[in-house]
């Protein structure tokens, strides 16, 4: 059968599409180098407008701006609790809103707690405080894993909880985006917003990580 | 419709982090976003081709999961998305059927699912500009609805989701039909999807209450192993699940990981999807 991991364009399984498998990125990318040219004359598409779009989200929008919020949740109690009652007024308070952050929620980890975000049913994803989702987190084994045996999804990423902590995962099934608050790590008293956030991972805000303490001989600037 | 595309708890899927996404599992090392040029520009033609607002999310979303389900296995990410694009296009009348034919490689695209799908006066459509395009992906598309009526379930009640009553578009997953929960949070009104994936233009938005749904996950995948995380013995009862599991073809290795009693997960719902338990 099939392989889904190796999806994105590794096709190197048997399968009844009438083209040879190697060949189909260079299928791919004639195809919709066709499309857009078509869509362009047709004056459908401006394309300065796919270059803008292309920028918006491998320059500007991305796991930074939820890294972000982040440390500044873990250094205002103000600003922690106005996240925890309306994530999207307080995310748009530091300038980040738009397409796929309308409605933010974020949960946040503790102790007792452990929060894991996916979509079963596509791909959705924070897109105003991550930017576009991973390969791995749209993919069938963690889409299909997640809801049913997340510990042992945590566990292939290294993440390993207390028996006694309780994970909770949310399915992202309507237009609500849920982005993971993290722990703050032991050895990082006194440290600024702009150091706590390099520490703060995307895949700590998916919930598939948790942050981890800083290196202890690590000199922080 | 309960297609392929609804993932959730199905099996055999093996390990999230396979060789070639092992880059993933390092954080700091940022994988790219694109892993081919036409995987950049299928993914900017379908948000600017969105921006000519004729098709909304729902309809977007079911024009990608509304394929043969070997197919959407089989597809990658950006190919569903480009099959997606395509089917709305023919579908909206944007592109005329022979114009799609007239691609290179046509025949990995089957529109004859969507011709249902109301076609529109292309007369009067403006492509947006890059400044345009920079303030609608500022704005984003809200769906709460400014409609403040009542909840049928509060926050607390035992709620139980309905089995699927039709073939069209929904966000109940599968594996929550039939399922008892908890209602965690009511959210407002928002956009229907069931019904906004085959609004015509003549029809009005349907909005519905939207509720976070809090389920045990063992109630729901009881077949993995489990311990209860307050009590330290593990019933004779989850023993025999636990060995049942282990020798299930379909799950992989996982070591000594077992799935907690106490471990829950929370679905966004609407209100039609529910019913009392």
């Amino acid at each position: 059968m099939s392989n889904s991991e190796d999806h994105d364009h590794d096709h190197d399984h048997d399968h009844d599409h009438d083209h040879d498998h190697t060949a189909l990125p260079s299928e791919l990318e004639l195809r919709v180098k066709a499309l857009e040219s078509l869509l362009i004359e047709k004056g459908l598409v401006n394309p300065e407008t796919l270059n803008e779009i292309i920028d918006t989200y491998e320059h500007r929008v991305g796991p930074r701006n939820g890294a972000q919020v982040v440390a500044k949740a873990w250094t205002s109690a103000e600003f922690r609790q106005a996240l925890l009652t309306d994530a999207t007024d307080a995310v748009a308070s530091l300038g980040f809103m738009g397409r796929q952050g309308e409605h933010l929620k974020v949960v946040a980890n503790s102790d007792d707690v452990h929060n894991l975000v996916v979509c079963t049913l596509c791909s959705c994803y924070p897109w105003t405080v991550l930017g576009l989702p991973p390969a791995w987190y749209k993919s069938a084994p963690y889409r299909s894993r997640a809801v049913s045996e997340p510990r042992a999804v945590l566990a292939e990423f290294g993440t390993h909880l207390a028996d006694t902590t309780r994970v909770q995962v949310w399915d992202s099934t309507a237009e609500l985006r849920y982005l993971v608050l993290p722990q703050r790590p032991a050895g990082t008293e006194g440290w600024s917003e702009a150091q706590l956030a390099e520490l703060v991972t995307r895949n700590a805000m998916i919930g598939v990580e948790v942050v981890n303490p800083p290196e202890t001989n690590e000199v922080r600037g | 419709m309960i297609g392929a595309h609804d993932l959730g708890g199905k099996q055999g899927f093996g390990r999230v982090l396979s060789a070639r996404n092992l880059d993933a599992i390092a954080s700091d090392s940022p994988e790219p976003l694109f892993h081919a040029e036409w995987e950049r520009r299928a993914f900017a033609l379908t948000l600017a081709t969105g921006m000519l607002g004729q098709w909304n999310i729902d309809e977007s979303r079911h024009a990608r999961e509304n394929q043969e389900p070997q197919r959407y296995l089989d597809n990658s990410y950006y190919e569903t998305w480009l099959v997606g694009l395509q089917k709305l296009l023919y579908a909206k009348g944007l592109l005329e059927p022979e114009e799609l034919e007239s691609l290179p490689f046509a025949a990995s695209v089957d529109i004859a699912t969507n011709r249902s799908i109301q076609r529109h006066d292309r007369s009067t459509i403006e492509p947006p500009t890059p400044a345009k395009a920079a303030e609608l992906l500022a704005r984003g598309g809200p769906t709460s609805l400014p409609d403040f009526r009542q909840p049928k379930y509060a926050v607390g009640a035992k709620v139980q989701v309905l089995p699927m009553t039709h073939a069209g578009h929904t966000r109940a997953p599968q594996y929550v039909h039939g399922a008892t929960g908890i209602i965690y949070a009511i959210n407002g009104v928002h956009i229907y999807p069931d019904a906004n994936a085959h609004r015509r233009d003549e029809d009005t938005i349907v909005g519905e209450i939207l509720y976070t749904v809090s389920f045990a996950r063992v109630a729901l995948f009881p077949s993995y192993a489990s311990y209860a995380a307050s009590g330290g013995e593990v019933s004779e009862d989850k023993r025999v699940r636990g060995s049942v599991t282990t020798t299930d073809a379909s799950t992989i290795d996982k070591g000594d990981i077992k799935e907690c009693n106490q471990d829950r997960v929370f679905v966004d719902l609407w209100e039609p999807y529910l019913t009392h338990d």
